[in-house]
Formats: structure tokens, C-alpha cells, sequence
């Protein structure tokens, strides 16, 4: 109840000004905020990224290890994404556990890179049944001035690209994935030697070290706030705190949607859903243009679609 | 690495550097929009980013003190920050941190001036390469600064480490896990005032005055940069306000 008053006159404000297609900020509806896309910004992760957003900083590391498969995907490497609300990125987070929103964001990016298949995780298996590469994507909010969900993604994205695979060394290996598989053998086999013969033949990367991950998909996703009847690109935290819901849709580079959420209590027509997913599919690919894709990445994507295509 | 010498014959570090001489260190500030004071360091390789919100009403209230502010430092390092992955979960080396921060910050800060009150100091070392402890306060300081926190002094810290049986200035991350000690200490430079000193491993008692020396001259190194520091980010905002 404490500041209803000020997002009631806020709220009038912003609507009154989207009448004549403006924002408090100075922005079309359409306008995304300046975007800026530091790649490499950790050098210990294996990749990483920092976005700016406007005002939002997000921070995002990748770190790739090996670790045991789960056992219904005993071939495929794992990906996993988390992220935090650093309390210093806004007065409303607070120390400790995951804020329910932060889980919320680290689901939504999960979903467009993992239905999208950017990761090939068939091509990260190191010995099947036992051990294969585990990519952590984790994501640090930083700074809180509204749509951490498109900061986030492009940051987790940006960072896949830049990442570059570790060495595996026996001395990374879990103990616990270490003894299953010595229990595979006897103990005259030499058991160290063995372990890195077994891993050599069934890597697929032939010289990982350095290698970038098997990529081969660049999802993009769009927020869009809707406030009355208006959607508002990229919304600031001011427009956040008064939108009545927010949609946000992310687009494969072959214009197919992978992953979509509605956030907040307000409702959407159908048909105001298929004119957020008209503005998303022209944002998404206005984004997706201004993104640092290395070169050896986007010939392998592409290298993975005409494979595609040819099972097809 | 293990078998490898960090100090060769001639006494340079296995980073190129002399016996007491710092890592590159850059001090900016106010970068973040929602903090209320902000710094971010890089000094080798490591990059710590220190948020400060407050003075702002105490949290839960019954932790509200009446004669002066609470200081409440939170130190976090980030999943990537280290060579294998650390586990989200805060771990008992970082609550550690958190309270000798804590207390290494606030004896520069006129606490009495805000009485019933909170001030947050968010520590969170992106990349961490050895004493993140020593670059997070003296960014920590910096952050207060920039949210216009009355201070009696800068709090400028260094760590003086013992390896291969010599003493060194501002220890890295392999000097930490290979050395033999590990002695970070934190001053008020102006003031003369210690308030911060750890230390681990196995000095004699004239390594200790020598290594208090070194500290000592050190923190002044720190002191400097942060100084300077202070006056380019004020000479910008001062100069925008001309501009507007």
C-alpha cells in the first residue's frame, strides 16, 4: 500500500505519453535502450560476458567441467544456468537464498538456449555413462534498471560464444566420477593411464583445448511490458513497476520461436499476443545483427544447420 | 607450477614483478545506478565491484543501534571468479571476510552521525587472483566515499607474503597457495591506525617488524591511487556541472 499513490500518477504518465508514441526516457515504444556487450570480460571463466543495458549490469560466466551424466542422458553434456540478484543491484534484493525472480530468469534464459539446442550436447559427452562436459552458466545482476530477462540472455549467449573448452585433466575429475570409473577396471590396467586413454578415444573434440563449444543456434529473446493497450520494448524499471504484464518471446535465427513467458497478473487478448510476437520477431533479429559472434562460431552453426538440412 | 621457482636468483616474481613491488591497480567509481556509493578495482587480475546502499533504515528494526549505524558488509565471490567453479552457497570463508571487512571499514566511518540506521557494503569479487580481501576494502573505502559517507580517513590495504623464505608486497594467488605466509593488514593511513591484520603461516619476529614495515608502505601505495582515484572521479562530476 506504502507508495501506491506515486506508481498511480507514474502510470498516467507513461500512458498519456505512449498516446503520442513516447517514453518518459525519450524513447519510441519500439526503442531498445543503449546496448553494450563486453566479451571476455572474466578471463579465469571459460567464457563470460558483461551487458549493459541502459542502466542494467549483467555479469555472465561460463565454466565448463567435467562432471557425471544424468543417467536417462548418459551421452549427453549438461547445461545448466543460475542466476543471482546481487543485493547491491537494487534496494529490493536482499541477502540470501534465490529471490523467486531470480529463479524465474535463470528458467526463462534456460529455456531459449536449451529448446533452441544451442549447446550440441551430443558432441560434449567424454565417456559415455560416466563422464561428459557439464556447462555452468551463471549470471550476476548487478544492476537493476528494468528488463534483466533480455540483459541476461544476451550476457549467457555472448559468453557461449566467447568460451573456449578447458583441458580435461585427471586432476579435475570429480573423486566420485573418478571411481566409477576405475571400478570399470582392474587394477593392473594402470588406472590413471587408462582413464586418459578412455577419455582421449571418446572425446570428440580433437584438440579441445581451446576449441569453442559445438554451437548452433543464436536465440534471441524480446521483452515487451504491456501497459493499457500499448507493449513497450525493453522496459525500464520505471515502466515495470506500473505494466500491467509483461511478455517475453525468443526467436531462433531461422524465425522460429523456442521459448516464451508471461510475467506479472495482467491479461493478454490473443490478439495482442500475436502483435508482441510480430514486434519480438523484427526486435530479436535487429538484436541478434548486433551481437559479437566470433567467426570459427558462426561457421559452425552454420556448418550445423546445412547438416541439419541434409538429414532432412 | 608446483615445482616451479615464484622468485628467480635474482629476485623477480614469477609475474615479472620485484620483491615489493604491486600489481596495475585501477580504482573507478560510481558505476552503479541503484547503489548509493560504488567502486570497482581491478588490480591484477582480480575485479571486484563494492556496492554501498544506505545510510538506510535498519532491517530487521530490533538490529537498529541507538547511539550510531550498523555496518554490514557482505562478501561474495562469484561462481567463475576461481579456476573450478565455486558452489553458489556462501562458504565459511566468506562469512569470515565479511566480518573482518566489516571491521576493518568501520572504524573510518563517523558512525554516530546516523544513528539507527543500516549501511550496506556489498563485496563481490568477480575475479578473484589472490588478496581480494585487501583490493575489496580499499575499493570498499572508495564506494563510501562516493556515497558521500563522512569518513575520518580512506582505509588502504595490502598483504605482505612469505615465499620461498622472502618477503614479498601484494600477494597473487599461486604466491597465497605455494607461500609460506600470508599477512593481510588494512590502515587508516592518515590516522597511523592498524584495522586490519590477519596473518598465516610462520614468520620470526623480525620477518613480522619487517614484514609491518613493508605493509606499511605499501598500504601508502594503495592510499595514493585511491586518492587519486577520488580526485578524477570528482574533477568529472564536477566539471559535468559546469557543462548543465
Amino acid at each position: 500500500m506504502k507508495d501506491n499513490y506515486v506508481p498511480s500518477v507514474k502510470k498516467r504518465q507513461i500512458m498519456e505519453l505512449a498516446e503520442s508514441g513516447k517514453r518518459i526516457d525519450g524513447r519510441s515504444l519500439m526503442d531498445y535502450r543503449p546496448l553494450d556487450i563486453k566479451p571476455g570480460f572474466i578471463e579465469k571463466a571459460e567464457g563470460s560476458a558483461a551487458v549493459h543495458l541502459g542502466g542494467t549490469y549483467v555479469v555472465a560466466g561460463v565454466k565448463i567441467q567435467p562432471e557425471k551424466p544424468f543417467s536417462d542422458t548418459p551421452d549427453k553434456g549438461v547445461m545448466t544456468v543460475n542466476s543471482e540478484f546481487v543485493s547491491m543491484a537494487s534496494p529490493e534484493f536482499e541477502p540470501g537464498p534465490p529471490d523467486i525472480k531470480s529463479i524465474e530468469l535463470a528458467r526463462v534464459v534456460d529455456r531459449g538456449l536449451r529448446e533452441s539446442e544451442t549447446i550440441d550436447t551430443k558432441k560434449m559427452c567424454i565417456y559415455k555413462g560416466k563422464l561428459v562436459w557439464t556447462v555452468f552458466i551463471d549470471i550476476f545482476v548487478l544492476d537493476h534498471c528494468g528488463n534483466l530477462i533480455d540483459a541476461a540472455a544476451l550476457a549467457a549467449l555472448t559468453a557461449l560464444f566467447n568460451a573456449r573448452m578447458p583441458e580435461l585433466e585427471f586432476k579435475d575429475v570429480k573423486q566420485d566420477v573418478t571411481n566409477t570409473l576405475i571400478e570399470d577396471m582392474t587394477p593392473q590396467d594402470g588406472w590413471k593411464e587408462k582413464v586418459h586413454s578412455v577419455t582421449e578415444e571418446r572425446t570428440v573434440f580433437p584438440d579441445r583445448k581451446k576449441s569453442p563449444l559445438p554451437l548452433r543456434a543464436i536465440p534471441v529473446n524480446v521483452t515487451m511490458a504491456k501497459i493499457g493497450d500499448k507493449f513497450f520494448v525493453d522496459p525500464s524499471k520505471d515502466e515495470e513497476e506500473v505494466m500491467d504484464c509483461r511478455l517475453s518471446v525468443t526467436f531462433t535465427e531461422d524465425g522460429n520461436i523456442c521459448a516464451m513467458q508471461k510475467g506479472e497478473p495482467g491479461t493478454l487478448t490473443p490478439e495482442e499476443v500475436l502483435r508482441a510476437v510480430d514486434i519480438a520477431k523484427i526486435k530479436s533479429q535487429e538484436l541478434r545483427n548486433r551481437l559479437p559472434i566470433p567467426e570459427d562460431i558462426l561457421k559452425s552453426i552454420e556448418k550445423a544447420k546445412a547438416k541439419k538440412k541434409e538429414k532432412d | 607450477m608446483k615445482n616451479e621457482k615464484l622468485i628467480s636468483d635474482d629476485g623477480i616474481r614469477f609475474d615479472g614483478r620485484k620483491i615489493e613491488e604491486l600489481r596495475p591497480i585501477k580504482f573507478s567509481l560510481g558505476m552503479l545506478k541503484n547503489a548509493d556509493g560504488s567502486a570497482f578495482v581491478e588490480w591484477g587480475k582480480n575485479k571486484i565491484l563494492v556496492g554501498v546502499m544506505g545510510p538506510r533504515e535498519a532491517h530487521p528494526k530490533h538490529l537498529a543501534l541507538a547511539d550510531r549505524c550498523r555496518i554490514e558488509v557482505l562478501y561474495r565471490m562469484a561462481t567463475f571468479s576461481v579456476g573450478e567453479r565455486k558452489s553458489p552457497a556462501p562458504a565459511r570463508r566468506e562469512h569470515e571476510l565479511s566480518k573482518v571487512i566489516k571491521e576493518a571499514l568501520e572504524p573510518a566511518i563517523f558512525v554516530e552521525m546516523y544513528p539507527r540506521t543500516t549501511i550496506d557494503i556489498y563485496v563481490e569479487v568477480l575475479q578473484a587472483d589472490g588478496s581480494t580481501r585487501c583490493a575489496g576494502i580499499s575499493a570498499a573505502a572508495l564506494a563510501l566515499a562516493d556515497a558521500g559517507i563522512p569518513m575520518r580517513d580512506l582505509v588502504s590495504s595490502i598483504a605482505i607474503g612469505k615465499v620461498e623464505g622472502q618477503l614479498v608486497v601484494d600477494v597473487k594467488d599461486e604466491e597465497d597457495k605455494q607461500g609460506d605466509s600470508d599477512m593481510p593488514l588494512a590502515i587508516m593511513p592518515s590516522k597511523n591506525a592498524v584495522t586490519l591484520l590477519q596473518m598465516d603461516g610462520l614468520l620470526t619476529h623480525e620477518e613480522f617488524i619487517r614484514s609491518l614495515e613493508m605493509a606499511k608502505k605499501g598500504c601508502m601505495e594503495v592510499y595514493q591511487r585511491q586518492k587519486e582515484a577520488l580526485q578524477e572521479h570528482f574533477q568529472k562530476s564536477a566539471n559535468n556541472d559546469e557543462e548543465t
